[in-house]
């Protein structure tokens, strides 16, 4: 890493060499080709990470096997996108991206123990990981202990900022409330039934989601709450009781393979989707592959990204993305998040002129990434993203049709005042 | 019957031998501390083992719901630790200060009546024991006084496990849920989260280890260990000799528990936190599979084996991140179909005796070898 430093000044030769490099960007200055514009590894790379003059070392530290595996795999085929990409149009700071990838196994403490490998050994310079919140809070401590860089994608319960964490998805409020704005306004919609899976993040979801009906819609109100454990398949009593109080929002934060029974079952007890508003934070179209889109057509999703928007960097993106994973590959707002980390990362370190973790972290707010598949979005001071905030219907073939987007970015807000 | 007079016969005392070079010397100088810190982590696992090899191996009884203990004195711990965490200056940025943050996120504003035992640490210290232990008694009273065992009680402690797990992931608001117990830091005002306190850790961790060792050898030793055999294979002779079956039973699961549970205490100082991960049906069972692996008759065997198979597990995820399951699965078949009583059952049957030649032992017919002591074969 410090090759040219340390012996460096005890050579002289090499000492020629090393003020000769530290003059290069000056004589690029001048006219040389852009390849001479590579600024000398001991001035980006003061703290001993992984870069050398030709290369930068990443982690990627998703679960790759495991019962999480079927959602991360979308985030790790997104984030090596990303690197290539970067890669084919020169690199970081002159430095062509390496990655090493751990596998997490959907087991909270080998997540820990990976990301101390990635910082401790390895050195990465980041890290573009995590999915559950769980795994990110396993991980949070060893971040800033070593002072390491995750990049986390997943949409969240928020509660949470980190000097050490850029966090690429949605917190909950962006997610919720223009969402039950939205609902409230074009459907009328005035009682709610909130579902969930049963852990923090739907749990402070709806959380949010009472407060906001309760306190700021006007009569509105809030006429069920239910959680299942996780992986739960039975729904039929909640079923009833929905069609026995009729609201006119179901509001669903149902995770994972849970969804599945849920709305066949859902479908199977009558409950039209046309006819009955459901409005979910949780199923993507990863999701909507494993529901089928017959059963799930019809309902809405809020969300900042579709794999139908319509705009000139998603239509460059989709098929980048296909082919180099394959035409059947569906891509969620979670593996849209995920690409956005090393470009972000990228855009950082560039602003920053470094590679130092504490020169990115105070970089960060107010880089902003203009080829973002959904659209322009900017880091915030507290190292979430603005974005905009969607609404889209579910369609038989698995896409969302997009309905309403919201006319400006949302502010992130991880710490809501009032909604907690 | 011959029962040895010394504590430790040649072998054994060569195996502890041979496994405290290891541990003290060997290791600590040749690992960099992130890596001590991972055999810390699979050593944790050891002592889960040294009590199945009491329960199971010796005694019969398989439990499926080690992880229970296990989490048991691992969240005792990390309860303890995160009361110290929490204190009003760390908790600023909540709303009630001065609680643990994920009660906050679940509005509770004071710390439950079962939490509060753990701010005193000598308190906590008697709970990771007794905890366990209590909880042990009750199962074990409740299934072994009826005479419920083999497979149903197997069945029944997995049953636990997986109640226990969904308990606390259900309550998240009193055990923080699926997430657990993060972000601990300081025990009795001492960083465990540097790199001293880590090296430190380990010796801890070594020595205690050391002493359950010592202590499962002594059970052993003890009529009170020729009885576990004798029940293992012959329960009712053992009832119609007169003795209170039930209560031995009971008395190696409670044993087995208080490993556990210091094995899970342990965990919870070296990795940082506690999950109900660690408490389920899976890593229960994965907990069999490591003395299973070891050798179920061997106390080293079991250490050898959480050490082998964690080594195995870290290692092959790093190199083969989507393959390493089925390598790990191949390598615990393979070990089960070909060599039934472990990596104990290899070395008892194929390295010792040329050990035993190499030596030229004049009274071969003392050394019984890491297995033959338990053996059903005696």
């Amino acid at each position: 890493m410090s090759d040219e430093t340390k012996p460096g000044l005890k050579s002289p030769l090499r000492r020629k060499l090393l003020m000769g490099m530290a003059a290069l960007p000056a004589v690029s200055m001048l006219g040389r080709p852009a390849f001479a514009d590579v600024p000398a590894t001991s001035a980006v790379n003061t703290t001993g990470l992984a870069v050398t003059d030709s290369e930068v070392t990443v982690g990627i530290l998703h679960s790759v096997t495991g019962t999480m595996a079927i959602s991360e795999t979308g985030s790790v085929e997104a984030e090596k996108l990303a690197i290539e990409q970067i890669n084919a149009a020169g690199g970081v700071l002159g430095r062509k991206i390496k990655f090493i990838q751990e596998d997490g196994a959907s087991d909270w403490p080998t997540f820990a123990e990976k990301a101390k490998k990635l910082l401790v050994n390895d050195k990465c310079a980041a890290v573009m990981g995590c999915w559950t919140s769980a795994s990110r809070k396993a991980v949070l401590p060893v971040f800033e202990q070593y002072n390491g860089m995750l990049y986390y994608p997943t949409f969240y319960e928020g509660l949470e900022q980190s000097k050490n964490v850029i966090y690429t998805g949605q917190e909950a409020t962006q997610q919720i409330i223009a969402g039950l704005d939205w609902v409230n306004k074009t459907k009328g919609a005035k009682s709610f039934y909130l579902l969930g899976s049963d852990y923090i993040w739907p749990r402070t979801s709806n959380k949010i989601a009472r407060k906001h009906i309760e306190g700021h819609l006007q009569g509105c109100k809030v006429v069920g709450e239910e959680y299942f454990p996780l992986g739960s398949t039975q729904f039929n009593s909640v079923i009833n009781k929905i069609k026995l109080t009729k609201p006119d929002v179901i509001y669903a934060i149902i995770v994972g393979g849970s969804n599945v029974a849920f709305y066949k079952q859902l479908k199977a007890a009558g409950i039209d989707l046309s006819k009955q508003t459901l409005l979910t934070i949780s199923v993507t179209e990863d999701e909507i592959d494993g529901i089928g889109g017959e059963n799930i057509a019809g309902a809405y999703a809020c969300m900042k990204y579709f794999q139908s928007l319509d705009n000139a960097n998603n239509k460059a993106f989709v098929p980048a993305f296909k082919k180099m994973w394959g035409e059947k590959t569906v891509i969620g707002d979670v593996t849209q998040a995920a690409y956005l980390g090393p470009w972000l990362w990228k855009l950082t370190v560039e602003k920053a002129g470094s590679f130092d973790i504490d020169k990115i972290a105070a970089a960060s707010p107010g880089v902003e990434f203009k080829g973002a598949p959904e659209g322009y979005v900017r880091i915030h001071e507290n190292h979430h993203l603005w974005s905009k905030t969607r609404v889209g219907r579910a369609k038989a073939d698995g896409q969302y049709e997009l309905i309403y987007e919201t006319a400006d970015l949302v502010e992130p807000d991880p710490f809501p005042k009032g909604y907690q | 019957m011959i029962i040895n007079s010394r504590f430790f016969n040649r072998s054994e005392l060569l195996g502890f031998l041979a496994l405290a070079v290891l541990l003290l010397l060997i290791l600590p100088l040749s690992l960099d501390i992130f890596r001590l810190n991972l055999v810390a982590k699979y050593l944790t696992y050891a002592f889960v083992g040294i009590g199945l090899v009491l329960c199971w191996g010796y005694g019969g009884i398989l439990s499926l719901g080690q992880g229970v203990f296990f989490g048991l004195g691992g969240y005792c711990m990390a309860m303890y630790l995160k009361l110290e965490a929490s204190s009003v200056a760390n908790t600023k940025i909540q709303s009630t200060p001065g609680i643990p943050d994920f009660m906050d996120w679940n509005q509770l504003t004071q710390i439950p009546l079962f939490w509060k035992p753990f701010h005193s640490f000598p308190v906590t210290v008697l709970a990771i024991l007794l905890v366990p232990a209590f909880f042990a008694l009750i199962i074990g009273a409740a299934m072994f006084k009826r005479r419920v065992g083999g497979v149903y009680f197997a069945i029944i402690t997995q049953a636990i496990a997986a109640i226990l797990t969904i308990l606390i992931v259900g309550q998240q608001g009193y055990t923080g849920g699926i997430n657990g117990i993060t972000d601990l830091r300081t025990l009795h005002g001492w960083d465990i989260r540097t790199d001293h306190a880590k090296f430190i850790l380990y010796f801890v961790e070594v020595v205690l280890l050391f002493g359950c060792i010592v202590a499962a050898q002594f059970i052993r030793l003890t009529k009170l260990g020729r009885i576990l055999v004798a029940m293992r294979e012959q329960e009712d002779r053992v009832r119609f000799s007169g003795y209170s079956v039930a209560n031995f039973k009971i008395f190696a699961f409670c044993a087995a528990a208080v490993f556990a549970a210091i094995g899970g205490a342990m965990f919870t100082l070296e990795v940082g936190f506690m999950s109900p991960s660690f408490v389920g049906i899976v890593p229960s069972i994965e907990m069999v599979i490591y003395t299973a692996v070891g050798g179920r008759m061997s106390i080293f065997g079991a250490v050898w084996g959480a050490l082998l198979v964690n080594f195995a597990k870290t290692s092959l995820s790093e190199s083969f991140p989507q393959l390493w399951l089925f390598g790990l699965g191949a390598l615990f078949i393979a070990v089960v179909l070909a060599f039934p009583n472990g990596l104990s059952g290899i070395w008892a049957d194929r390295v010792q005796p040329r050990i035993d030649r190499l030596l030229a032992s004049r009274k071969s017919k003392s050394a019984p070898g890491l297995v033959a002591d338990g053996a059903p074969a005696e």
